[in-house]
């Protein structure tokens, strides 16, 4: 069964100066029910866009996204969402950040702080319910985001960079923590991520786009065993070997990614 | 900021040199009156001031007992206030939160907030009355502005972000405005409370001095028609009082209203003194 699929997408952005700025083109992707997509590629070549597509934040200017064989048409509570930035509500408690979904949904307030609590003892936060976000770490702050997606059991997970504003250590230990949280409910996952050491640890399916307008260039499975461990997977030589083969098809779109920024700012 | 701060010399030194400046400040200005360097008639003087404040108090003023002057003022001022806030935040987050109704009303408002609305006074004073009415009215249009511009620019302020996630969340347009954009905007609402109190109280206490029976606009009006300019600035030192009161209640309600921010450097030294 697929969960996400994308047929032919093009998304064009009005800019500024009253052009148009495509920033996908002739998109398809295709992600099984309980697969972990990972989506790589140089900044700037439409990976976030493919997630509010997707996530039904924007539509597609040409093409059809489908979540479940049903087109999307707006927002589909079945699907979960976690940011780059911080995106909890800093005037929320951690307790009532994580029953927001839950509460928005019309469960009543006791039952969603029930699930909650549940939430908040798997992603490690138990003792900390009465804390305002600003009074938590970086990965702290993320572990909320995440017992604030998943306590709605998406089928549907969408992640954009959900990690990329941790230090080294934290971010391993947090992708690991991902994995076992996922195990546990198993949706379809996009991982969208400009590091690609962590998409290999990670996913099933390593999908690599080219530099915007971004389309894709080229797919792989991981067949690495699971339950993984983040922190040392990287040193497995399949890991490795992995790495090579996609680096392979990803360093000339970085590279013509990084050539095109830089011609840019001299020209500008 | 926080009531505890331990009383270490250096905050010692600076209460010292407060009290310093107020006693130079009185003493030369009394000086000055005495030996008719200034001359008291037209200027005042710190002592008759207070002995002007001491006769209100124990013998009442001529409109009646001093508790009731202030209590009229107060009462026009915080009912005033209250509803001025209210229609401000709701017309802000309703014109902020609609496309359609900021584009439509927009002109109108433009040009109501660049009329002298004082004027408004007369006009009300004429149609409602010397009674309470016309002067909560006046109240109503000086707080509307300030808290209405305040509120409509902080809900068109407010993290796309966190929108994008409580309508992943679930959240409807009602539940969007009620649990984020209206806790979001609440930093810019508050800001302009503290104004707006002013505000308040110069509406109330101008209307009163437009046409009234009671209240401290209206002593003052009685002291400057006998030249009793002592007595203006009694009500001065009053109002001065009151308005201080309120101030601290209000940063009271602010930092209960946003205690889920983080303290923030720099958060003026102004506001904590």
């Amino acid at each position: 069964m697929t969960a996400i699929e994308l047929r032919g997408v093009t998304k064009r952005f009005p800019t500024a100066d009253g052009g148009t700025y495509t920033a996908l083109k002739d998109l398809d992707l295709t992600v099984a029910e309980g697969e972990f997509c990972a989506v790589v590629g140089p900044t700037g070549c439409g990976k976030s866009t493919t997630l509010t597509l997707v996530s039904g934040l924007e539509q597609p200017s040409a093409g059809q996204v489908l979540v479940d064989d049903l087109p999307v048409t707006g927002i589909d509570p079945c699907t979960g969402f976690v940011f780059q930035q911080d995106a909890v509500f800093p005037w929320k408690s951690v307790l009532d950040n994580v029953s927001a979904g839950p509460v928005f949904r019309g469960i009543g307030k006791t039952d969603a702080r029930v699930q909650a609590r549940d939430w908040l003892r798997r992603v490690g936060l138990t003792g900390f319910e009465d804390r305002y976000p600003h009074q938590l770490s970086g990965g702290m702050r993320k572990r909320v985001a995440l017992a604030q997606t998943l306590i709605n059991h998406p089928k549907v997970l969408l992640m954009d960079e959900p990690f990329s504003a941790l230090d080294v250590q934290t971010r391993s230990i947090m992708s690991t923590e991902l994995l076992s949280l996922w195990d546990q409910t198993r949706p379809a996952v996009v991982f969208v991520t400009h590091d690609l050491e962590e998409a290999i640890a990670l996913a099933d399916k390593v999908v690599v786009l080219t530099a915007g307008p971004g389309t894709v260039k080229a797919e792989f499975a991981i067949d690495l065993p699971r339950p993984r461990v983040v922190q040392e997977i990287r040193f497995d030589h399949r890991f490795v070997a992995l790495y090579e083969r996609i680096w392979e098809a990803l360093r000339s779109e970085v590279e013509q990614a990084y050539a095109r920024s830089t011609a840019v700012t001299v020209a500008a | 900021m926080s009531g505890r701060r331990p009383w270490t010399p250096r905050r010692r030194f600076i209460l010292g040199l407060r009290i310093g400046v107020l006693v130079l400040w009185l003493g030369s200005w009394e000086l000055a009156a005495r030996t008719k360097l200034l001359d008291p008639f037209f200027f005042g003087q710190p002592s008759t001031v207070w002995s002007q404040i001491v006769t209100w108090v124990t013998q009442g003023t001529s409109q009646g007992s001093l508790g009731e002057q202030i209590f009229v003022t107060m009462e026009e001022a915080v009912i005033g206030f209250l509803i001025g806030v209210l229609a401000g935040v709701v017309a802000g987050i309703a014109l902020g939160r609609s496309r359609l109704l900021a584009d439509v009303l927009a002109p109108y408002i433009k040009v109501m907030n660049s009329i002298p609305r004082i004027v408004l006074g007369s006009l009300f004073l004429v149609a409602f009355g010397l009674g309470l009415t016309s002067k909560v009215l006046l109240v109503i249009v000086l707080v509307f502005f300030g808290v209405f511009f305040n509120a409509f620019q902080g809900t068109r302020e407010v993290d796309r972000n966190l929108m994008a996630n409580a309508r992943l969340l679930g959240a409807s347009r009602w539940q969007l405005t009620t649990q984020v954009v209206l806790p979001s905007a609440f930093t810019w609402i508050l800001a302009s409370l503290h104004v707006s109190f002013g505000f308040a109280i110069i509406g109330a206490i101008v209307g009163e001095f437009l046409g009234a029976e009671k209240g401290l606009g209206m002593l003052i009006k009685t002291a400057q028609g006998n030249f009793n300019q002592s007595g203006v600035l009694a009500c001065m030192v009053l109002m001065a009082a009151v308005a201080l009161l309120a101030e601290f209640l209000i940063t009271r309600l602010e930092k209960r209203l946003l205690r889920w921010r983080p303290a923030q450097a720099g958060e003026a030294d102004l506001a904590s003194l």
